[in-house]
């Protein structure tokens, strides 16, 4: 891993899609595209688990899609842009996606970012703590 | 000769389009937002140009896990806008300006800097809000529009630096067409904003007011600034911010701010908005 990838890994809650991340995820990322049809969204919606099983993802990428576990989905490589599809499919905004997250209900989340969003205080290093 | 006559930055929040196309600019939560661009439709209105170079990101819809180019640039005479899932925007086919694009192409990568040239897109959100910003919703835009196309959305996208001097090529590639239009040049994307992880939600105000300074008074300085810091301070998709040094490379050294809007939120995001016009002549 180069500087510059690791030097992310200081960024609390992040994961930064690097190259290597995009590979990792190529099939999850893929499968998310393949939503940008609607005979294809039908059909996933029809039986998600027989749609995913159509693409060669690791059991882990399925299940986290299954759960709708974006944390998770981000962890196995995918990228937020790319999920966003999944979403779209549920009827879901960007932020009612984003704040599942977080750990915030959707309500708080609403009201924090009313609030001026998080603060970047506590979230800028882990290494600093700040 | 082609001018460069203004330049501007701008948000191009998704859920922003969705609230125009939708009717609901007037809600109490949009109100302030849409607010915002009101002198700006007043001064686009009486300070039309021929065409504008519209830097943005696509947002995984023309472009897929298969190919990711760092700067694309859009040579084909329209662009249809694309359904990104909820169908596509009501909004009026962007027409391109096949001559110009041309000469861009063949000036900026004779310049070294190699692009990857679009004969075929799709254009999303990243595109269209900026110009329903702008130009509202009339029946067809009353610009002609070469996209530019920068990832970033995988790491590394390319440096402020680099974004900064593609800026100052377009420049002189512009200068170099042998035809009267002027241009207008949009740098589009951020402020800070985060879009994954717990960390999702992030607005850093102070780091976006300070980076609205910079790209006025000293863009060679921001130029510098290193990714980690964009994603430190200003959110992981914060990163769209280095685009905004295309637009400042592009208006030459000297800039007027004629304009700035600043509010938060708009759905995950912080909005921005400056209006610039170069204060040199052009030599």
């Amino acid at each position: 891993m180069t500087t510059y990838t690791s030097e992310f890994d200081d960024i609390p809650g992040t994961r930064v899609f690097t190259a290597r991340r995009a590979k990792q995820g190529y099939h999850l990322n893929q499968f998310c595209m393949s939503l940008m049809k609607p005979e294809n969204r039908e059909r996933f919606k029809a039986g998600e688990r027989a749609y995913l099983d159509e693409w060669p993802m690791t059991e882990a990428q399925k299940q986290a899609v299954l759960d709708r576990d974006y944390n998770a989905m981000l962890d196995q490589g995918g990228n937020i842009y790319f999920l966003a599809k999944i979403f779209a499919t549920d009827g879901l905004s960007y932020l009612q996606a984003v704040s599942t997250m977080t750990g915030m209900s959707i309500d708080d989340y609403q009201q924090m970012m009313l609030h001026g969003g998080r603060s970047p205080e506590g979230w800028r290093s882990v290494r600093d703590g700040t | 000769m082609a001018r460069i006559t203004a330049g501007l930055t701008t948000s191009h929040i998704p859920a922003i389009g969705a609230a125009i196309d939708l009717g609901k600019t007037g809600e109490p939560y949009w109100k302030p937002l849409f607010a915002g661009y009101d002198w700006t439709k007043d001064w686009a209105a009486r300070n039309r140009p021929d065409v504008v170079i519209l830097v943005y990101n696509d947002h995984m819809t023309a472009f897929t896990p298969e190919i990711v180019p760092t700067f694309a640039l859009g040579c084909a005479d329209e662009f249809p806008p694309a359904d990104e899932g909820y169908g596509p925007r009501p909004v009026p086919v962007v027409r391109g300006h096949a001559d110009l694009a041309a000469h861009l192409a063949e000036r900026l990568i004779l310049d070294e800097f190699d692009l990857t040239l679009l004969y075929k897109l799709d254009v999303d959100h990243g595109l269209t809000v900026p110009l329903s910003l702008v130009y509202g919703q009339p029946d067809e835009w009353p610009v002609r529009v070469i996209p530019l196309a920068v990832n970033v959305v995988q790491y590394p996208p390319p440096t402020g630096h680099r974004c900064y001097r593609l800026g100052q090529a377009i420049r002189r590639a512009v200068q170099s067409f042998d035809e009267d239009v002027t241009v207008h040049v949009w740098g589009t994307g951020g402020m800070s904003h985060q879009l994954q992880g717990p960390r999702a939600g992030f607005i850093n105000t102070p780091f976006d007011h300070a980076f609205m300074d910079r790209l006025v008074t000293d863009p060679e300085g921001l130029a510098r600034l290193p990714h980690i810091e964009y994603v430190r301070e200003a959110g992981s998709e914060g990163i769209e911010l280095v685009m905004q040094l295309i637009m400042r490379g592009a208006l030459g050294s000297g800039v007027e701010e004629l304009y700035r809007f600043y509010h938060v939120p708009g759905s995950n995001t912080a909005v921005g908005h400056l209006v610039l016009q170069p204060v040199q002549e052009e030599s």
